[in-house]
């Protein structure tokens, strides 16, 4: 919605808002201090939750939703931080990406993960999007979702019934859906810690270079053993399906090879092969296409370089 | 409708107002407090024009629930300078006419100030990557960035003068 005159605004905003059936409704807000409370109000009829906000308010004001009540997940303990150790990483899932960005142990960690979410937006909104907002508002081109993917991220789903580890590629259905149940919300992510010898990364396709949605975006992550042969890989794909994709002959066109040229091109082909886009107005189905086997390629090849150089 | 009671701080003073959910940050901001700085362009954290600092951290006002700011610390473009000592941002950006209908302008220095805290000494393509996210339809961003380039070496020149006025001033005493 466009700018409008701010005594507009403020007629609209003091009166109750208006639902589409045309009932009017109040938006109660509240802060749960535990995962039990969060999960308990999640699942009254109404209930939006409210991590970063940079989609939800957005689409407060554009009247895309009209909830009853706004449950804002902040508060809830080990929804923010990073934590690191033998067992792997875990980041909660309304950090910051800023925050993400600024942790110096993880960006060495996870570099692909970082460059995904250091894409979104402008640094206003990393100072407030989140993981778990990425992830559950569930846009076929959210960035970080590929590099999640890639990275193997595993999700603590939280609900009234308990907790659930979900792996990040089976969370988004369809545009805009997910399969959390109701009630249910995602309180981290799980990454492994990296082996020896293994690299990430994440490459997105804009036609400028700051501020766009992605036309294609590809995460990739792979560990190479000692003579330099790729024994480990995952390849995630954005903006070329209703879905994120994790791309399973992607992965086998690296793993057994020294990630030469062959098996690159092997990698782009099955990559390629895994879209099923749409055109709009951001690329045609037969660039997205070729676009994601180029950037799976680009991606694998920073991967490999970073792999090769972490000691 | 129900409102929320709010209590918070905004440039260092503690304040309180009354808010329904749906209310923005910047709503509040402009509507409930009159502080009428911070702009209102896009509402959907594309323009950056209600750049403010929460918590020390740059956001959009327009895509923070003022009822959010509740026990939090709220930097706006009123709290930049001190009594009539303007900013040495705000006071390059007037000597390089960094701006001219000036609707951006509150939110390019909140977001510059916020860069220069950070990095004191960035380079031109950093500049420009930190300020994406604050459009500005006049000026074609090159005064800007000029601007905040030179504030920036103007602020490192004053850091290290007064650096070496210390020592100076630490071997004459001695």
């Amino acid at each position: 919605m466009l700018a409008g005159k701010p005594e507009c605004i403020a007629t609209q905003y003091t009166s109750s808002n208006t639902h589409r059936e045309g009932k009017t409704l109040e938006m109660d807000y509240q802060t749960p201090t535990s995962a039990e409370d969060a999960a308990g109000l999640l699942s009254k009829d109404g209930a939006h939750v409210l991590a970063g906000g940079t989609d939800l308010l957005v689409k407060l004001r554009a009247g895309m939703v009209a909830p009853k009540l706004v449950v804002d997940l902040k508060d809830v303990p080990r929804l923010r931080g990073i934590e690191n150790d033998s067992q792997g990483w875990r980041v909660g899932a309304a950090t910051p990406c800023a925050e993400i960005g600024e942790h110096a142990a993880f960006a060495a960690a996870w570099p692909g993960v970082v460059e995904s979410l250091e894409l979104i937006g402008s640094t206003q909104i990393q100072g407030r999007a989140t993981l778990g907002g990425n992830l559950c508002n569930a846009s076929p081109a959210a960035d970080t979702v590929p590099a999640l993917i890639a990275a193997g991220a595993v999700c603590e789903v939280v609900g009234v019934k308990g907790q659930r580890e979900v792996p990040v590629e089976q969370i988004v259905t369809a545009p805009g859906q997910n399969s959390l149940a109701r009630g249910e919300f995602v309180l981290g992510f799980r990454l492994p810690n990296p082996p020896a010898r293994a690299g990430d990364a994440y490459l997105r396709f804009i036609p400028r270079t700051e501020m766009d949605i992605a036309v294609v975006g590809a995460g990739v992550a792979l560990a190479l053993d000692a003579k330099g042969v790729c024994t480990h890989a995952r390849v995630g794909l954005g903006a070329v399906a209703p879905t994120p994709l994790l791309v399973g002959d992607g992965a086998k066109a690296l793993i057994g090879t020294k990630v030469d040229g062959g098996a690159l091109k092997a990698l782009a082909a099955a990559a390629s092969a895994a879209c099923n886009p749409i055109d709009d107005k951001r690329g045609t189905v037969a660039y997205r296409i070729k676009v994601a086997g180029v950037l799976a390629r680009r991606a694998a090849g920073i991967a490999y370089e970073r792999a090769t150089s972490r000691k | 409708m129900t409102k929320h009671h709010v209590e918070t701080t905004v440039n260092g003073n503690e304040v309180e107002f009354l808010c329904a959910t749906e209310q923005t940050l910047l709503d509040v901001l402009r509507d409930e407090l009159y502080l009428t700085g911070s702009k209102e362009g896009c509402s959907s954290g594309d323009c950056g024009a209600c750049s403010v600092m929460l918590d020390g951290r740059l956001v959009c006002a327009c895509l923070v629930l003022g009822v959010e700011a509740q026990g939090r610390k709220v930097e706006t473009i009123e709290g930049m300078a001190s009594g009539d000592t303007l900013h040495p941002l705000q006071q390059t950006f007037l000597e390089h006419a960094a701006l001219q209908c000036g609707i951006c302008t509150p939110g390019i220095l909140v977001a510059a100030k916020a860069l220069l805290e950070r990095n004191a000494d960035p380079s031109e393509t950093e500049v420009r990557f930190w300020l994406a996210g604050n459009l500005c339809r006049c000026t074609g961003y090159d005064k800007i960035v000029r601007a905040v380039l030179d504030t920036a070496a103007q602020m490192r020149g004053a850091t290290s003068k007064s650096g070496k006025a210390a020592k100076k001033a630490v071997t004459e005493g001695a």
